[in-house]
């Protein structure tokens, strides 16, 4: 499944007010924080690996940059079907 | 015998003994003949790798010689974590036991950050296995239990002051160059085994080389000794604040000793840092001024993740260090090393046997680049969570350690080292895919989970690992077929759970239903396991030309179907 870009947000308006808003007072380096944050929340919550991969992906070329995740994607997931005492 | 010469007492001695131990030289009757006398395997170094390889082959009734440069065991700090599977291998080689009563047997391990416990994880949470995730045993005796083990086997002939200075290799073997106190002599091997450790002198004489990363951080490692009331758990700290910024490690081993593992970053001095003044302040703010302690050993340490190109090079063989090495964050150097020596040790036999041809040695390196793949990556994903190498690599780190503390997905992220589990042979070409739908983690590939069993009419346990053949094994979830008994080379098991009809009949009885339930199997079930317990095939309902099949395939695929 790839990540989907189609209009999805239920108040796009009231999002982007509320996400500059979480950042209100914040110095640079703190907003940066809380961004790596919302990023594993998020990440966390859509977790299939081929949207979120997409979406690295996305974000990297919308920037202007060459992709980097290419090796990551192609590199198999390690041991998928690991033995229970992997579950660290 | 040259074998005598050791010291079999001190091999089970205290530590202080085993690391005493120096094994005197011995002139071997090969030095004094005008030929050089041949030997079908002739493995090069005794450290826990080569050691577990010849002691497998000897158990298979292959004859091999030991070279190793040194007189003495695998002294100071070195491996301390050896796996669940590293256990169930040594089992097969009539050395866990000793490991396992002398080794401290850990499940679970806490991870803290600055002054907060973040959360703990159980590393082998479920009954029904005979090991621990974990034991904690210095390399010391793991090599001395090793070589008591060898000694018992009179097919092994172990040379110490034998160092390799030279190797011609040919198409049909290898000329080997022994060095020792009394000159040099050669010995013709059909197959040289390389377990000569990460600078392995032999990849230098055949021109080959490691690839990979070096990673730009220094640690220090101390073995302490003292009487503490901590658990017998892995601890890790980031940025604790009795060593800011940095990550710290706490494990127990036996005979009060602990190590201690402390993250210097790559600007500390090597030097400066290995003195014991500089030391005994670390330790006594991670256990207080007071703490009562002797250093045992020390040193510092850069950790690198590199492996050779290939494993294989015509008749000469490389396994454990020598072929790969990884960062200690998750256990996985010597643990490794010693499943190539069991992927090795069966296939060599074959080969030997002109049971297999020689393209099965290719499928051990195809297997083992495979699994050093997966350790490296784990390996360096571990070093670069706790290591930063960015700014924002170290952004997100601190996110997840933040967000770790209230949310379970974020314990996840969190990587203080993925500690050593087998690997899964996903791509092997010795693997028959499956043709029907199972479920669970025992797809072909996988080692075999153990489950306790019993034999009918025996209230005692009796582990399923242990009651696999050391050839292929099918297992049978229900009657073993009239045809399977006539396979050569392999043993068969019937399982049956406990009141069922054939129950009387059975091999083994599935006492807590565990084997059926992590193999998902049902009435008429089978599994083909190779010697080294790796699930090949399953069916459910085998028939005689598929399981055929599937034998051959597991003992004559060539490394070019992968
Ligand atoms: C600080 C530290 C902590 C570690 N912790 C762990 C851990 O917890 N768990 C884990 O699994 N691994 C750990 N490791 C890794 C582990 O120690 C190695 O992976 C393991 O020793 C490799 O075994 P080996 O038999 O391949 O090589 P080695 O143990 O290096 O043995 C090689 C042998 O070859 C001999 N030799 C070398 N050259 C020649 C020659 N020319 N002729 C004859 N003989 C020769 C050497 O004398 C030596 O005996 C750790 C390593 C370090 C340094």
């Amino acid at each position: 499944m790839l990540l989907s870009t189609r209009p999805n947000l239920q108040a796009c308006d009231d999002f982007y007010e509320a996400l500059i808003a979480t950042h209100q007072g914040l110095e640079t380096a703190q907003s940066h924080a809380l961004n790596a944050r919302l990023v594993l929340l998020l990440a966390n919550h859509i977790g299939h690996q081929g949207t979120l991969l997409h979406a690295l992906e996305l974000a990297r070329t919308s920037a202007g940059f060459a992709p980097a995740v290419a090796e990551l994607a192609e590199r198999g997931a390690v041991t998928p079907v690991a033995p229970v005492h992997a579950a660290a | 015998m040259p074998n005598t010469a050791i010291p079999l007492e001190a091999l089970r001695g205290s530590g202080a003994d085993i690391q005493a131990i120096q094994i005197p030289y011995v002139r071997h009757p090969d030095q004094d003949v005008a030929e050089p006398v041949q030997h079908p395997v002739v493995i090069v170094g005794a450290g826990p790798v080569g050691l577990s390889l010849a002691i497998d082959l000897a158990q298979r009734g292959q004859p091999v010689v030991v070279l190793d440069n040194d007189c003495k065991l695998s002294t100071g700090s070195r491996a301390i974590c050896f796996s669940k599977r590293t256990l169930e291998i040594w089992d097969r080689l009539g050395v866990g036991q000793p490991m396992v009563d002398k080794g401290v047997s850990w499940n679970l391990g806490k991870v803290f950050a600055q002054d907060q416990s973040l959360y703990q994880f159980d590393l082998l949470p479920e009954d029904g296995h005979e090991r621990p995730a974990f034991i904690n045993l210095q390399q010391y005796y793991v090599e001395a239990y090793l070589v008591e083990r060898a000694l018992q086997l009179p097919l092994i002939d172990l040379r110490w002051h034998s160092k390799v200075t030279a190797l011609t290799p040919r198409a049909d073997g290898a000329s080997v160059t022994v060095e020792t106190p009394d000159g040099d002599y050669r010995i013709e091997a059909q197959w040289v085994l390389a377990c000569d450790g990460s600078r392995s002198p032999l990849r230098g004489l055949l021109g080959q080389e490691s690839h990979g990363r070096i990673f730009r951080d220094r640690f220090l490692i101390a073995d302490v000794k003292m009487h503490a009331d901590f658990p017998t758990e892995r601890w890790f700290w980031f940025d604790p604040p009795f060593h800011p910024g940095q990550s710290v490690l706490l494990h127990r081993q036996p005979d009060d000793v602990w190590r201690v593992d402390f993250q210097l970053g790559w600007d500390a001095d090597p030097e400066e840092e290995k003195r014991p003044e500089n030391i005994v302040p670390r330790i006594r703010a991670l256990l207080g001024k007071d703490a009562d302690f002797e250093l045992e050993w020390a040193s510092v340490y850069t950790f690198a993740c590199l492996r050779m190109d290939r494993f294989v090079h015509g008749r000469v063989v490389f396994a454990g260090d020598s072929a790969h090495g990884v960062s200690p964050f998750g256990a996985r150097g010597a643990n490794s090393g010693v499943q190539d020596a069991e992927n090795l040790a069966w296939k060599l036999d074959r080969v030997l046997r002109a049971q297999a041809d020689e393209a099965l040695i290719d499928t051990y390196g195809a297997e083992r680049e495979y699994a050093a793949d997966e350790n490296i990556r784990n390996s360096t994903r571990a070093t670069d969570f706790i290591t930063p190498k960015s700014e924002i690599s170290r952004l997100f780190r601190d996110a997840a350690l933040a967000l770790a503390r209230e949310h379970e997905f974020a314990r996840r992220i969190v990587n203080s080292g993925r500690l050593s589990v087998p690997a899964t042979l996903h791509y092997s070409p010795l693997n028959t895919p499956d043709g029907e739908v199972f479920d669970g983690t025992q797809l072909p590939g996988a080692v075999l989970s153990d489950a306790p069993m019993r034999r009918p009419g025996d209230a005692a346990t009796i582990w399923l690992l242990r009651a696999l053949g050391s050839d292929f094994t099918l297992l049978h979830f229900g009657p073993t077929p009239a045809w399977a008994i006539e396979l050569a080379g392999v043993t068969n098991l019937s399982i049956a759970s406990e009141g069922e009809a054939h129950a009387a009949h059975a091999d083994l009885l599935d006492v807590q239903g565990l084997a059926a339930k992590r193999l998902d199997a049902r009435a008429g079930t089978s599994y083909l396991l190779r010697p080294d317990q790796h699930v090949c095939a399953r069916w459910r309902r085998p028939d005689e030309a598929g399981v055929r099949a599937a034998l051959q395939r597991a003992c004559s695929a060539t490394a070019s179907a992968v």
